[in-house]
């Protein structure tokens, strides 16, 4: 039988071990250190059709990651889609007039949505709206604009 | 009209074998609440269950990992994606390799041992030994065996995922030549800690019971003879695979949508 301290022992080294793991799951493998966000605030912005784009999509600004989309929902009233994201605390002089627009990672990557700021002095402040949208490039629409237009040019039948 | 009644009864004694390790259940789970006087024996579980179990689930995930890495980096490379191999890798064993294969080994490895170990002290009458003393078995035996298993599952879990994760490392940076960064910053931004990691932890807590209740319950129900304890012990290790595969399917399908 074994040695009742050495037990108790190899038990701890075995927790230990396992909350470790359980921790670099956690900080190296996920993203809970810099999923973080430290005293983040919310804005909101419409838009007319949001393609692909998913919860916790990137919102970057200049290409860096300054938040994630928290909810997307519809707004009755005029049958847009209510992005609602949340951005780092830590760029809260984001100006009002700032746009947003609906981009894609690569050709057929992840969508995320990307920020271009404005020249106003006034910033976003929590629960604030984001007023110039642009909305995601949907493929079959602009295939067919394409094929339209091509369809509508004079001489296009003869060939 | 043989077989139809053979049927009914095969039908009815599941029903009621059900009912039975419901009850039993219970009554392990209310005599588990008196085990924090008693946490000694369930360290002495833990080790038992928990830590001889460790070797073969290091070993094992070890190796998973080397293999995602290698039939991952395959694939992947044929579509010019070999950066992804980080997030494919960690992504399988998080959300069902590291839960799923953890909660099979652990009922061939633990389970199996706890039948055993229960059926035999059922059969050398150890049990009805402890009740003569007015000794609880349920409480003594049954109950911190029950709590080790569901302690150690989550940890062996956890402990399987990080280091497949680790062998993936091994095989795609070391030996296949994928980008260090890539790697793991394509992991990070993939990895979800509450959707993937909390929801893997999730699924282990929840074999870590199934397995455990299947294998004390198992023990405690066996014919008390070498022939009983053995079938008891077969038993255990098939019924709780594949308990643990079909709950993965069902919690698969409620938690990624």
């Amino acid at each position: 039988m074994i040695q009742r301290r050495q037990l108790e022992l190899w038990v701890g080294v075995f927790v230990a071990a396992g909350l470790l793991a359980l921790a670099m799951l956690a900080f190296r493998v996920g993203n809970l250190a810099a999923g973080a966000v430290t005293n983040g605030y919310s804005v909101q912005a419409e838009f007319n059709d949001i393609g692909g784009l998913k919860v916790r999509a990137p919102v970057t600004l200049a290409g860096v990651r300054i938040g994630r989309v928290s909810s997307i929902s519809i707004d009755p009233s005029n049958y847009e889609a209510v992005v609602t994201m949340e951005l780092d605390g830590r760029y809260n002089n984001i100006p009002v007039d700032t746009s947003a627009s609906i981009l894609t990672a690569g050709l057929l990557g992840e969508q995320y949505i990307g920020l271009d700021p404005g020249g106003s002095s006034q910033y976003l402040k929590n629960g604030g709206r984001i007023q110039v949208t642009q909305s995601a490039l949907v493929l079959e629409k602009i295939i067919s604009q394409f094929l339209f237009n091509v369809a509508s040019k004079p001489g296009a039948e003869k060939k | 009209m043989n077989s139809l009644r053979r049927l009914g009864q095969y039908v009815l004694d599941s029903v009621e074998g059900l009912g039975r390790a419901s009850l039993f259940f219970l009554e392990v789970a209310s005599g588990a609440r008196k085990l924090i006087r008693r946490f000694d024996l369930v360290v002495q579980q833990v080790f038992a269950v928990g830590v001889l179990t460790l070797l073969i689930i290091l070993v094992s995930g070890l190796f998973v990992g080397m293999v995602l890495g290698l039939q991952g980096y395959n694939t992947l490379s044929k579509f010019g994606a070999a950066d992804s191999l980080g997030l494919l890798v960690a992504l399988s064993l998080v959300r069902e390799l590291g839960p799923v294969v953890t909660a099979l080994l652990f009922a061939g490895r633990a389970g199996s041992a706890l039948t055993a170990e229960i059926g035999l002290m059922k059969a050398t009458e150890q049990l009805a030994g402890m009740e003569m003393m007015a000794v609880n078995p349920v409480e003594r035996v049954i109950a911190p065996r029950l709590v080790a298993g569901i302690i150690s599952m989550p940890l062996l879990a956890a402990l399987f995922s990080a280091i497949g994760v680790l062998g993936g490392q091994l095989v795609g940076v070391g030996l296949l030549g994928v980008d260090s960064g890539a790697f793991w910053s394509q992991m990070q931004s993939g990895v979800s800690f509450h959707e993937d990691v909390l929801n893997g932890v999730i699924k282990s807590v929840v074999f870590g019971v199934v397995v455990t209740w299947i294998a004390v319950f198992q023990g405690y129900e066996s014919v008390p003879t070498s022939e009983g304890v053995s079938r008891a012990t077969n038993r255990t290790v098939v019924y709780s695979s594949l308990a643990v595969l079909a709950l993965d399917f069902v919690m698969t399908a409620l938690m990624f949508k």
